[in-house]
């Protein structure tokens, strides 16, 4: 079977085969495909055969965009395994998504290693809500999808900024029992945060087994304090700064139930009501000034090329 | 006639004034001249004593003897029989412990400078030959090894030299281990290790990258592609912190994360994507050679640095020679002193308070044990922390292996040859021992090599 890709430009088109072992005349980490899920959110889908072999749901994959990249750690959004790829969405925040953001379909990335971390355990879960975030929701997609197949009840319940930033809606609706959209403004679905609609839920009698809870720090924060009000146990997806990933710097660590925990091994999915959640919101911001100083100059390079 | 001189060649360095501003390399190296009046100290003894104080018994009068003819290519020749990493070992090894402790130059003066010998041939044969060492034939069997560190290296390069074909899988996108992302550039230049490694490559050995095994493969996959054995040489896994106040506020960092910005990612470069704190004053708690490498790090990004340690000067892990390179660099250090919180201020780091200690009488270790001197808390005042207490192995292998056996502590237990407890897996360096020296890691690396290599041929 060979599969076709026209990329954008229609210059030119690629004959990829499909099955794994004649996978050899795609290049090492070739970017198969390519897709604006919004104007900072990307989609790439990756030629990794054998980090997609054993990629599972709630893994992350850490990647440098060029030799002179910073590692950047990504939570596994997809995989297809009998096309050996592994699919990553991403926000373009520093400069290494800025310059991953320009590599096109038929370039390569430099460096893609994983799987990592513990996959999310589903065994047993009957009925669970999933909650996403602005781009965690790429996150908790895969999660929705997991539990989904397995014959699992699942609530999605996903919330953006407002309308132009939503993503993975058609998705969503396909891996799950009911899917609940919101908007902070109001401009489409249901205007209000996610923890409203979460609520509603649980005080209009839904019993949930589990929340899954994947998104911005603080929206982590309110679902798990939210949850514990109702003693249902909630899962989220810590996404810390990490160099190596693998174990080694130490820099991923947070504080769970007291003790402090490494994300690259431990997690990254914890127990919501256990992590300290103020503590990682300010170690993300370690580096806040750097990076957006260095985003600016990568951009400015771009723009340079243009011209 | 023996160059009778009490004292060693002096190793030519950069001015501290002027190291402490950059991080190329501190010392220079010996000149030919250098060399030869050097090599001429050796008293080339029947009993070769230097020999046994080498974990990889590298041929040491025979080579010096070449260094002092002039034949330095033949030098190279010798040293590299035993040691696959030359030019490595030549700059970290602590040879004032192993080598040189046995010289008998040494009872009276300093003892031959064995390591400058070997650093100089290394560096002489990489500047002047550039023809690469003939690929041994192959013997048709494969052995895969894993971690591109100081063990796996060793292990690797000795069995491409007895014509297996190796496969060395490293977790990170550079091979190297420590040597790459741990030693700075300024002690061990980032060309030599690849260098090196380019010699290993043309000897067959093949290197891949980004494959973290345990994750991506694992070791029973490894043997169902056809490897027969493996050595696991997967190095020191995730830093120890002390367990108090404060070490999860922004701009504490443990050694292994500073120095692998600095090192790996080249974080002191004006164009580096990774970014690391510059900070105006430094405290690095610890006192072996990482906690040196840390302190001498933060200095070159312009950081007053001071370095508290819990013992005196005279327990200090470290090599006497980067104690003293911290020192003339501006390092400050406080003896006898333990941090026991870190105060921040909105979340980062503005002070660390520590307590005085007095030695009293020794422990298990051997070394005296540090009490606390009631009520002498004080506050030292820094923006970041650096944290060089040590690493506990990692977990990814012994955790996704089944029936490889190891300590309560994590390391994968493995004999006096790397032998472990499953069937022709062989472990070695930090990853069974803990923490220790590059050479001691190269050692079980060559050790296991050859018992692989036995195994091989008896089956």
């Amino acid at each position: 079977m060979a599969l076709f890709y026209i990329d954008k430009s229609f210059t030119y088109v690629k004959i990829i085969t499909s099955v794994c072992k004649f996978w050899g005349d795609l290049k090492m980490y070739e970017i198969v495909k390519k897709e604006f899920l919004n104007p900072t959110v990307v989609r790439m889908e990756i030629s990794a055969p054998e980090v997609s072999r054993r990629a599972k749901a709630g893994q992350f994959i850490i990647l440098r965009a060029d030799e002179n990249g910073e590692r950047i750690p990504l939570t596994v959004a997809d995989f297809d395994r009998e096309r050996g790829t592994v699919t990553i969405i991403f926000q373009i925040v520093g400069a290494g998504t800025e310059v991953l953001r320009h590599l096109e379909v038929g370039d390569s990335v430099a460096d893609f290693a994983g799987p990592l971390g513990k996959p999310t355990e589903t065994e047993g879960l009957k009925t669970v809500a999933v909650v996403g975030g602005g781009v965690g929701s790429a996150i908790a997609y895969p999660v929705a999808k997991k539990l989904h197949s397995e014959g699992a009840h699942v609530d999605a319940i996903i919330g953006f900024r407002t309308r132009d930033l939503v993503i993975l809606e058609e998705e969503f609706r396909a891996a799950s029992a009911e899917t609940y959209l919101l908007t902070d403004d109001g401009t489409y679905g249901e205007h209000g945060l996610v923890t409203d609609a979460l609520e509603k839920l649980i005080t209009g009698g839904k019993k949930y087994d589990e929340v899954i809870a994947i998104g911005p720090l603080p929206m982590m924060k309110f679902v798990s304090l939210l949850t514990k009000k109702y003693g249902i146990k909630t899962i989220v997806s810590m996404n810390p700064i990490m160099i190596d990933g693998t174990g080694m710097c130490g820099c991923c660590r947070l504080t769970v139930g007291g003790e402090t925990k490494f994300a690259c091994v431990d997690g990254p999915e914890f127990d919501g009501h256990l992590v300290d959640f103020d503590e990682a919101i300010r170690r993300s911001k370690m580096y806040r000034d750097f990076e957006e100083h260095s985003r600016e100059e990568t951009c400015n390079l771009f723009k340079k090329e243009v011209e | 006639m023996p160059n009778m001189s009490l004292k060693k060649n002096e190793m030519p360095q950069q001015s501290p004034d002027v190291r402490r501003t950059n991080f190329s390399e501190v010392a220079l190296g010996y000149t030919e001249e250098q060399a030869i009046d050097e090599a001429k100290r050796c008293l080339n003894c029947k009993t070769r004593p230097c020999v046994a104080g080498c974990p990889v018994g590298v041929k040491i009068p025979e080579f010096i003897a070449r260094v002092s003819e002039g034949d330095f290519e033949g030098a190279y020749k010798v040293i590299t029989e035993t040691n696959s990493l030359p030019a490595v070992c030549g700059r970290v090894c602590p040879q004032e412990t192993q080598c040189e402790s046995k010289c008998v130059r040494g009872i009276k003066g300093e003892p031959v400078a064995i390591g400058r010998l070997e650093r100089f041939v290394a560096d002489y044969h990489m500047k002047n030959n550039k023809e690469k060492p003939q690929k041994p034939e192959s013997n048709g069997h494969r052995v895969a090894v894993v971690g591109a560190g100081p063990s796996g290296l060793a292990c690797a390069g000795s069995l491409a030299a007895r014509g297996y074909q190796v496969t060395v899988f490293e977790a990170l996108h550079v091979a190297g281990g420590v040597l790459s992302y741990g030693i700075p550039e300024f002690r061990l230049p980032a060309s030599v290790v690849e260098s090196e490694i380019e010699t290993l490559r043309a000897l067959g050995v093949e290197i891949r990258t980004n494959i973290i095994i345990g994750k991506t493969i694992m070791i029973d996959e490894l043997f169902e592609e056809g490897y027969e054995a493996v050595f696991i040489g997967s190095g020191a896994g995730l830093p120890k912190f002390m367990k108090i106040p404060g070490e999860n506020l922004n701009c504490v960092y443990s050694a292994n994360e500073f120095l692998t910005r600095i090192n790996l990612m080249g974080a002191y470069k004006e164009d580096s994507r990774t970014p690391i704190f510059h900070a105006k004053h430094a405290v690095v708690v610890g006192g072996g050679n990482v906690a040196m490498d840390a302190a001498r790090s933060a200095r070159r990004t312009g950081a007053e640095v001071t370095l508290v340690y819990r013992r005196t000067e005279k327990e200090l892990p470290a090599r006497r020679e980067e104690v003293e390179h911290a020192l003339e660099e501006g390092v400050k250090f406080e003896f006898l002193t333990s941090p026991i919180e870190i105060n921040g201020d909105e979340g980062r780091v503005a002070s660390i308070t520590c307590q005085k200690m007095k030695l009293s009488e020794p422990d298990e270790s051997g070394r005296a044990r540090p009490v606390v001197i009631e009520g002498s808390e004080h506050d030292i005042e820094c923006d970041c922390v650096i944290m060089a207490i040590g690493t506990s192995p990692n977990p990814l292998i012994a955790s996704s292996t089944e029936g490889l056996d190891t300590q309560r502590w994590g390391g994968i237990i493995a004999d006096e040859v790397g032998k472990t407890s499953r069937d022709m897996v062989w472990a070695g360096g930090d990853a069974v021992t803990g923490a220790a020296t590059v050479i001691l890691a190269m050692g079980a690396g060559k050790t296991a090599a050859e018992e692989i290599d036995r195994a091989i041929m008896n089956k």
